[in-house]
């Protein structure tokens, strides 16, 4: 068990620096900023999955009253060709339905609106791809004609842009040495992160080819050095201040008309406000793949796994670069086993770019896997927590993705789940229960902080991790215990790309751990810059000082009679004792510590109608160390909830002409509250050598259990597998009918 | 930028010259009670030109009257409203409960069901609450009023029986007599905020002997109006409502049903889940029309 720590700030529950702004309805949001003589953008939608652009006349929007400006690809650098760039507008062909391909600038939203209905498009309509089954078949329609398996000359056009494969030891030998071998497929279908806030710009530029943007992003660095790159500018062309953030999970971490919105008011002199609809939101940004994933392990009598082979294939959307490596090197992660295989395929089809959400990649593979494992204690006719006990990671386990694990949790996550009264108490004959194991790298990266203190004490922060799940609240936190003063007295910031060093997005589960590292370092930089002060003032060896519960105090046995000196203090006199304190760190954090998690499911199921009802969701996770146990909870029950919506109802239904026809909150059902049970949580912290308070990430395993949890749930209580998702009523009645 | 008029008449009289004056002059106006379904459809639909005429603060469309023969309820009564007076509650339960389902407590504050009914969607909650409970919609016509029954009311998709200078000002509901009960059901995969996917609503009278003495089936979502369903009335009168009489009108639904395919359910599966939804709203029915016979 982790030892027990003694702290003042952490691990209390305090209201967050931002909340009163967000609950009173002042924070400013993505679409809130308005600047004076404005215009605003709208975007031109391809009708069609797959077409050639023939012609695109721009003429009867430019002469519109009240337009200033129409464009398409045409207008932008034409030597840049990524992805990014044919996503962001397409040039010779639209790629799907929803595809950007022209752009107005207007006074009103109305007139940009009408303006659209006047390009005239001359469309060549191909047969659009849809499925992995039609992009992977041989003499596939191709949804880029130039794109080539691995980049690889001497192969064929097709629509498998890379293909992944690792393996270890010898998958033949230990299927033979199995007792018993599962073997199944499993389809899950694309997901939306389901943000509540909408995609929103602003962007002006100068006539010098400086360029402001304001928009709601994961990551304003980012945001800026794509939006360079599309324009072909340089970053330091580009200022980016992130607005406060409605949701991301992944999704706001690309860019889809920041670029657009600096060319048309580079082109009209005027600031251009860009805003997607909620339709827009559902047909143009990315979902999460949709996959095949085949699974075959075999195991001993007594549970230990012998060999396991994962063929995984990702839908990628449009363009190259779905999650299937990610997804590789997750699908075996939670286990030691000494004999695998796992190939991967990154699949082009006629529908958005796919991008991240929670885990990305995660989910889909580990669904087969841990339904595979589930239909392994069956057939062995074992506990599923015991058998996952006998397989499990821990210190010192090669990974199967390389590493060693260092000081990992999911061994203490599966055992206080046995111990968990939720699990102890069975269940009645009409509830199933089924269990799952979640996984999560998390990542480090770049990160900057900034600890101003002002003359009377107060702290403010400066960093530039936007606040999507309450980092700031444990910034502050931090930043507390490691000065030793009030969380009261500290306030965070988020800077712009200006403003601050320079920081990586809020994603892969990073800031707390990594911003937060820097954070506390800025902090520990300030105690040295007080202790040296102090020091002087004392007329000390700076050695001589102690930084002891917010004071600089003279150390155990140097003889001298002062009183300690507090931040406030110390601050007081700052002007006379060498000016501003101001610490500063900038690090690439290393060491992000895996976070492991199992979750349980119990459902009722009515036979009639096939609607699933969760009633019960327990969730244990190792978090490290929660710095702010309430905001670990809050990642802990929305990673729940996402993960049991892609479970039940989330899908998207696609025609045969490629359209999503329900691209709407009504027809894409993400839960409702009332939908929900309670998200019982168990925060199990196994500390992470790699962070002075021991954080991990913990913002994306808990999507990744819930969807195999709630399958193995159904099987348990159906007795039969229904292997793809979503388990919505009628694909759970057609189960039920066709096992009748 | 506005795209559309606003009048708020005081009173019917005043409504009607409102009405017969725009379409006089070839004006196109549009009814407005709660606005639930209004304005969601003039920003996402269709937002030409028009007339808004706000029927929501008139007497009529508000009054409830509760007579020995009939009761009276106003078209523009909120479902949250409604769903407070505890006599309209005792009196029709099925009617009330298919309004309470009308989407969120926010939106139960305006919507209403006179709004539900002239929408005319095939999925509209209250409407086979209505039919069953045989209501008469009064209409408010230069010529006085006339009435039409629920059944006949709603003509094609989002279409109705209304002329455009004309509009509706509540429901005739005949009182119903000891020993009956109404219940409704409807499908929807979520808990809230969902159009159903099947609905059914059983309105049945037992006698002392507790013999089905005469039963109304109305089923909605499962073709383009809701449908009245006597076949399945058939297989309930001169029953007890049991099992297998209910489990036959559920069939009676079953076969009764025009479904489409579309994104909210296969036609297999809506046919299936709207006899579900009768067989289960039947017992309800059954169960109240007991408890109702004094
Ligand atoms: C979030 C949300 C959830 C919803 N959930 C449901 C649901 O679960 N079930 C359901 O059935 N509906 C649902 N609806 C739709 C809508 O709320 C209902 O149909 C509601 O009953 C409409 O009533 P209203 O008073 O708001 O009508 P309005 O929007 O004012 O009017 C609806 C239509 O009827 C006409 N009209 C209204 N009153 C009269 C009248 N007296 N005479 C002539 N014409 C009239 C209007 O011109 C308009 O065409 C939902 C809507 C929203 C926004």
């Amino acid at each position: 068990m982790a030892e027990v720590a003694n702290f003042k700030a952490i691990g209390t529950r305090p209201i967050r620096p931002d909340g009163v702004e967000k609950v009173t309805g002042r924070a400013n949001f993505g679409a809130d900023l308005n600047l004076p003589d404005m215009l605003h953008g709208k975007v031109l939608r391809s009708p069609h999955a797959h077409a050639r652009i023939k012609r695109i006349d721009l003429t009867k929007a430019q002469a519109m009253e009240g337009v200033y400006a129409a464009i398409s690809s045409a207008d932008f650098p034409q030597e840049v060709t990524s992805s990014l760039s044919r996503n962001i507008l397409a040039r010779d062909k639209v790629l799907y339905h929803g595809h950007a391909l022209a752009a107005v600038a207007a006074r009103t939203p109305r007139i940009a609106e009408e303006a659209l209905a006047r390009i005239e498009v001359e469309y060549e309509v191909l047969p659009p791809v849809l499925t992995l089954d039609d992009a992977m078949r041989e003499k596939a329609t191709l949804v880029s004609e130039d794109l080539r398996t691995n980049d690889d000359e001497n192969s064929p056009p097709s629509n498998i842009a890379a293909t992944q494969r690792f393996e270890r030891g010898d998958v033949t030998k230990g299927f033979a040495e199995a007792d018993v071998i599962v073997q199944e497929e499993f389809r899950v279908p694309s997901a939306h992160q389901g943000y509540i806030e909408p995609h929103a710009c602003v962007a002006t530029s100068n006539p010098g080819g400086r360029v402001t943007v304001w928009c709601t992003t994961q990551g304003p660095f980012e945001v800026r050095s794509a939006t360079a790159g599309v324009l072909n500018k340089t970053v330091s062309d580009i200022k980016v201040i992130p607005s406060e953030i409605g949701g991301g999970f992944g999704g706001k971490t690309v860019v889809y008309f920041e670029p657009v919105a600096v060319r048309l008011s580079e082109l009209t002199g005027k600031p251009v406000k860009m805003v997607m609809n909620r339709e827009e939101v559902f047909r143009a940004t990315g979902p999460a793949s949709a996959t095949l994933c085949k699974i075959k392990v075999g195991a001993k009598k007594d549970g230990r796994i012998t060999a396991a082979t994962a063929w995984l294939a990702y839908e990628a959307g449009a363009f190259p670069g779905s999650p299937v490596g990610p997804g590789c090197m997750s699908v075996f992660a939670p286990y030691d086993i000494d004999n695998f295989l796992v190939e991967g395929y990154d699949v082009l089809v006629n529908k958005p770019k796919v991008a991240a959400y929670r885990a990305p990649g995660a989910p889909q593979s580990m669904h087969a896997m841990e339904c595979a494992i589930d239909e392994l204690a069956q057939k062995l006719d074992m506990d599923p927590i015991d058998l996952r006990l006998k397989n499990a990671a821990k210190e010192g386990t090669i990974a199967p993705y390389g590493p060693k694990f260092p000081p990992i949790g999911l061994v203490e996550c599966l055992e206080a789940a046995k111990r968990h009264p939720n699990y102890v108490n069975k269940t009645s004959e009409e509830v199933g229960r089924g269990v799952a194991v979640g996984f999560w790298f998390n990542i480090g990266m770049q990160s900057s902080a900034e600890v101003n203190i002002a003359e009377d004490g107060a702290v403010s922060i400066m960093e530039g991790s936007p606040d999507i799940g309450g980092s700031r609240a444990s910034m502050c936190l931090m930043a507390a215990e490691t000065l030793g003063v009030p969380y009261e007295t500290i306030n965070a910031h988020v800077g712009d790309t200006e403003s601050t060093g320079f920081c990586n997005l809020t994603g892969g589960s990073r800031t707390t751990f990594a911003t937060g590292l820097a954070v506390v370092k800025a902090c520990e930089d300030v105690i040295a810059q007080c202790k040296a002060r102090a020091a002087m003032t004392w007329e000390l060896d700076v050695e001589q000082v102690d930084w002891r519960d917010g004071q600089a105090v003279p150390k155990p046995g140097v003889n001298i009679d002062v009183e300690p000196l507090s931040l406030a203090d110390i601050a007081k006199t700052m002007s006379r004792t060498g000016g501003p304190l101001l610490g500063r760190a900038s690090l690439n954090a290393q060491g992000a510590g895996a976070c492991f998690s199992v979750n349980w499911t119990d459902v009722t199921i009515d036979r009639e109608t096939g609607k699933v009802d969760v009633k019960a969701f327990t969730a244990i996770q190792d978090a490290g160390r929660a710095i702010h146990p309430a905001y670990v909870e809050g990642q802990m029950q929305g990673g729940a909830v996402q993960g049991l919506g892609w479970a039940l109802n989330e899908e998207y239904i696609y025609n045969e002409n490629g359209v999503v026809e329900n691209a709407s909150f009504l027809d894409y059902r993400v839960p409702v509250a009332s939908d929900m049970p309670m998200i019982d949580c168990e925060i199990i912290e196994v500390p992470n050598p790699s962070h002075p308070y021991g954080v991990r990430g913990v913002g994306e395993t808990p999507i990744v259990a819930p969807l195999a949890a709630t399958s193995n749930a159904v099987r348990d209580l159906l007795g039969f597998r229904i292997n793809d998702l979503p388990l919505s009523p009628p694909n759970v009645l057609a189960a039920i009918d066709a096992a009748d | 930028m506005s795209n559309f008029g606003y009048v708020a008449p005081s009173t019917v009289e005043e409504t009607l010259a409102v009405l017969q004056r725009a379409t006089d002059q070839g004006q196109r106006t549009q009814i407005l009670a709660g606005g639930t379904d209004v304005i969601v459809q003039f920003r996402s639909l269709d937002s030409s030109h028009r007339l808004f005429v706000d029927i929501k603060s008139l007497k009529e469309t508000n009054d409830v009257r509760i007579e020995n023969e009939h009761i009276f309820v106003g078209a523009a009564i909120p479902s949250g409203v409604l769903n407070e007076n505890a006599e309209l509650k005792a009196l029709f339960p099925g009617l009330l409960e298919a309004a309470d389902l009308i989407g969120s407590t926010q939106i139960q504050g305006r919507a209403s069901i006179g709004g539900n009914l002239c929408n005319s969607s095939p999925a509209g909650d209250t409407i086979p609450a209505l039919i069953v409970n045989s209501a008469l919609c009064v209409i408010a016509t230069s010529e006085g009023t006339r009435t039409v029954p629920s059944e006949k009311f709603v003509t094609g998709v989002g279409r109705n029986c209304l002329a455009a200078h004309e509009f509706l000002l509540g429901f005739q509901i005949p009182r119903p007599s000891a020993g009956t009960g109404d219940a409704y059901l409807r499908f929807i995969p979520r808990t809230e905020m969902d159009i159903a996917v099947a609905g059914a609503a059983v309105s049945l009278s037992l006698n002392h002997e507790g013999i089905c003495e005469r039963a109304r089936v109305s089923i909605g979502a499962v073709a383009p109006t809701p449908l009245l369903v006597s076949s399945a009335a058939e297989a309930l009168v001169g029953t007890t409502a049991d099992e297998d009489a209910l489990q036959q009108a559920a069939q009676a639904c079953s076969d009764a049903a025009q479904p489409i395919t579309d994104k909210r359910g296969t036609v297999e599966y809506r046919r299936k889940v709207v006899g579900v939804l009768c067989r289960r709203a039947g017992a309800i029915a059954k169960d109240r029309a007991l408890s109702n016979r004094n």
